[in-house]
């Protein structure tokens, strides 16, 4: 089913919370809805299920108006950032609670089998009789996706899917959850503030900041292309320096990098920890190491250049670094945007 | 401090000497302020002896008053626990203007004295009052009858079964209601299977509580009743006019069937959370494959 949102709004009594949305999904498409908390992501996801309504604009669903459609009848299946299980029922009957309150009867026999069967998806078998206090948080989410695909939803969204989990359980699901999408080829979007998460799941990530979509495209796009000093910073960790572009480049530590399309003038310059080089070479910019951090696939080092700009930098596990060392940085890569 | 016990501090608080008083203060209290009167409403209420307890119970007078105590109580308590779950409802799953002027108003029974209450339907319901005369063309009885029992009981007792829920339903959010009906349940499924499940200890707990005030109520149920002998009068006020005439031990055996009235409503409260608490915890008998690579709980 794809989906199609028309300059989306909503409003909080004052707060604009979505100011202006359109976004297509392609059918079978998974998509990540990505940005810093308060810019709206969590409001688009709910319009589109249906918890929330526009004040302004329309949602598609294929070639229906589904903007005025109530939840019930939308056809969503809708995992909630704390997985809402009902307490009171068993693994089991909260995967059958859909599937019981359908108007699409179903016999008792044709619902247990349903149930085994998605159990067995979520790799749960055996803990239908459990109550969700019994099982793990990991466990709980794999519930709350049973449950929202037993009634066949046209489209799966999730609320901030893992937020709630430790890091290991979370890389876990996030790969169960890729497969589990491909097998069954349904349209799904999902919300997440961690643009790790985004990155590593998403056919295609949509950044989000006060309301409106900042950049989006593929995984590489928004990390080879970030297209405002906002994006390049929500991605990732990166040093900010000032430059001075002329003709289509700056030149820092005697080294001239490009940026294009840059107009002349007062620049800020992006540079990703792993993007900076240490050498001892005096062609570079100066820098005095202040502290190393030990990280398990790396050492990040960080420097203060002699204007007195703190830098970091990533440097591999075999470079002999340590407080105090002078030596000199090479760019490797930067974004450089107009100040 | 010998050497063979290793210095343990304790928690916060908790030294012998603060334990044993705060426990001894906590029983001696409990034993003078609430179990000491209890024991003697019995004590005195078989003082005469079994048979003297039979006759005053069994008199028309207070078989009537125990009989218009119960009606009371099955009228006005399922009313008000439908009234309390409503508004607990539209407090805490919608937001609309008034709302916290509602919460209020829930909770105006609280603050009011009975009596006043009381009087205040004199005024309505009576005849020099604002609907008196019109009722009384129409031959329509409140006041020293059955309905003016009834409405003042309810009024005492309107906020109980809200004020047990609202804290509940508010912690609880709207989430589960929002997952039932993305899963295409309807209004009433949601509320019957979601909501009420999930509040039904507390909702026990406040028609429990507003049984309890029901059946005991004085205040406002003396000033409209009108306190007639074996027509209008209830227990409480039942007990009140036996003590007046000095039929102790009447008072006494009544009083100590209204207790009883008491103890078996928190009786069944307990027992039903027991048969509750024993689902809860049930664990699935079959071994469970857990997870790997998975903390489980």
């Amino acid at each position: 089913m794809k989906i199609r949102l028309d300059s989306v709004a909503k409003t909080f009594d004052t707060f604009r919370a979505v100011r202006g949305v359109s976004l297509e999904v392609a059918s079978g498409e998974l998509v990540a809805l990505l940005g810093p908390s308060g810019s709206g992501k969590t409001t688009i996801l709910r319009m589109i299920a249906g918890l929330e309504f526009a004040d302004r604009g329309a949602i598609y669903f294929g070639d229906q108006d589904a903007t005025a459609i109530p939840v019930r009848e939308r056809g969503v299946g809708f995992v909630f950032q704390h997985y809402a299980l009902f307490p009171h029922m068993t693994v089991g009957e909260n995967i059958a609670f859909g599937m019981k309150v359908s108007k699409v009867k179903r016999s008792k026999g044709e619902i247990a089998a349903r149930v085994d069967e998605l159990l067995k998806l979520v790799r749960l078998d055996g803990l239908g009789n459990r109550f969700p206090t019994q099982i793990s948080g990991g466990q709980r989410q794999r519930v709350a996706l049973a449950r929202a695909l037993a009634v066949d939803p046209k489209v799966l969204l999730l609320d901030e899917p893992f937020g709630a989990l430790d890091a290991a359980v979370r890389r876990d699901l996030r790969q169960w959850l890729r497969e589990i999408q491909e097998q069954l080829g349904i349209t799904t979007l999902f919300v997440t503030h961690d643009q790790e998460e985004a990155l590593d799941l998403a056919d295609r990530v949509v950044i989000l900041n006060e309301g409106q979509i900042v950049q989006e495209g593929s995984s590489q796009d928004v990390t080879r292309r970030p297209n405002s000093a906002f994006v390049t910073r929500f991605l990732g960790d990166t040093n900010h320096l000032q430059a001075a572009v002329a003709g289509e480049q700056t030149m820092l530590g005697g080294a001239a990098i490009a940026a294009p399309g840059v107009r002349d003038g007062a620049a800020d310059l992006y540079v990703r920890p792993a993007d900076l080089q240490w050498t001892h070479d005096t062609n570079g910019i100066p820098a005095t190491v202040t502290r190393v951090i030990d990280r398990p696939d790396s050492r990040r080092v960080l420097a203060k250049l002699d204007s007195g700009e703190p830098v970091e930098l990533d440097v591999s596990p075999e470079t002999n670094v340590a407080r105090g060392d002078r030596g000199y940085l090479h760019i490797q890569r930067a974004n450089i945007f107009a100040a | 401090m010998s050497a063979a016990k290793p210095h343990k501090p304790p928690r916060v608080g908790d030294t012998p000497a603060v334990r044993r008083t705060l426990i001894g203060v906590v029983l001696l209290l409990g034993a003078v302020l609430v179990l000491a009167p209890l024991v003697i409403i019995f004590a005195q209420a078989f003082s005469l002896g079994l048979q003297a307890f039979a006759a005053a119970i069994a008199h028309p007078d207070t078989l009537h008053a125990i009989f218009l105590t119960v009606v009371t109580a099955l009228i006005a308590v399922p009313i008000n626990t439908a009234f309390g779950v409503a508004a607990a409802w539209a407090v805490t799953k919608f937001d609309f203007p008034g709302k916290r002027l509602l919460i209020v108003i829930i909770e105006i029974p609280f603050s009011i004295s009975p009596v006043v209450a009381g009087v205040a339907y004199l005024f309505v319901y009576g005849l020099q009052g604002l609907f008196g005369p019109a009722l009384a063309s129409a031959d329509i009885k409140i006041l020293f009858a059955l309905p003016g029992i009834v409405l003042a009981s309810m009024f005492v007792t309107a906020p109980f079964v809200a004020r047990e829920l609202i804290p509940l339903m508010q912690a609880q959010g709207r989430d589960l209601e929002e997952a039932a009906t993305s899963l295409g349940a309807s209004g009433w499924r949601t509320f019957f299977s979601v909501t009420l499940p999930n509040v039904r200890w507390a909702l026990l707990y406040g028609v429990v509580l507003c049984n309890a005030r029901v059946m005991g109520e004085f205040g406002a149920v003396s000033v409209v009743s009108g306190n007639v002998r074996g027509q209008t009068n209830t227990l409480p006020l039942h007990i009140e006019l036996l003590y007046h005439d000095y039929q102790t031990a009447g008072a006494f055996a009544a009083a100590s069937i209204l207790t009883v009235l008491a103890v078996v409503t928190i009786i069944a409260k307990v027992l039903l959370e027991r048969q509750g608490a024993g689902r809860r915890t049930r664990v699935s008998v079959a071994a469970p494959t857990i997870m790997s690579g998975e903390p489980t709980k």
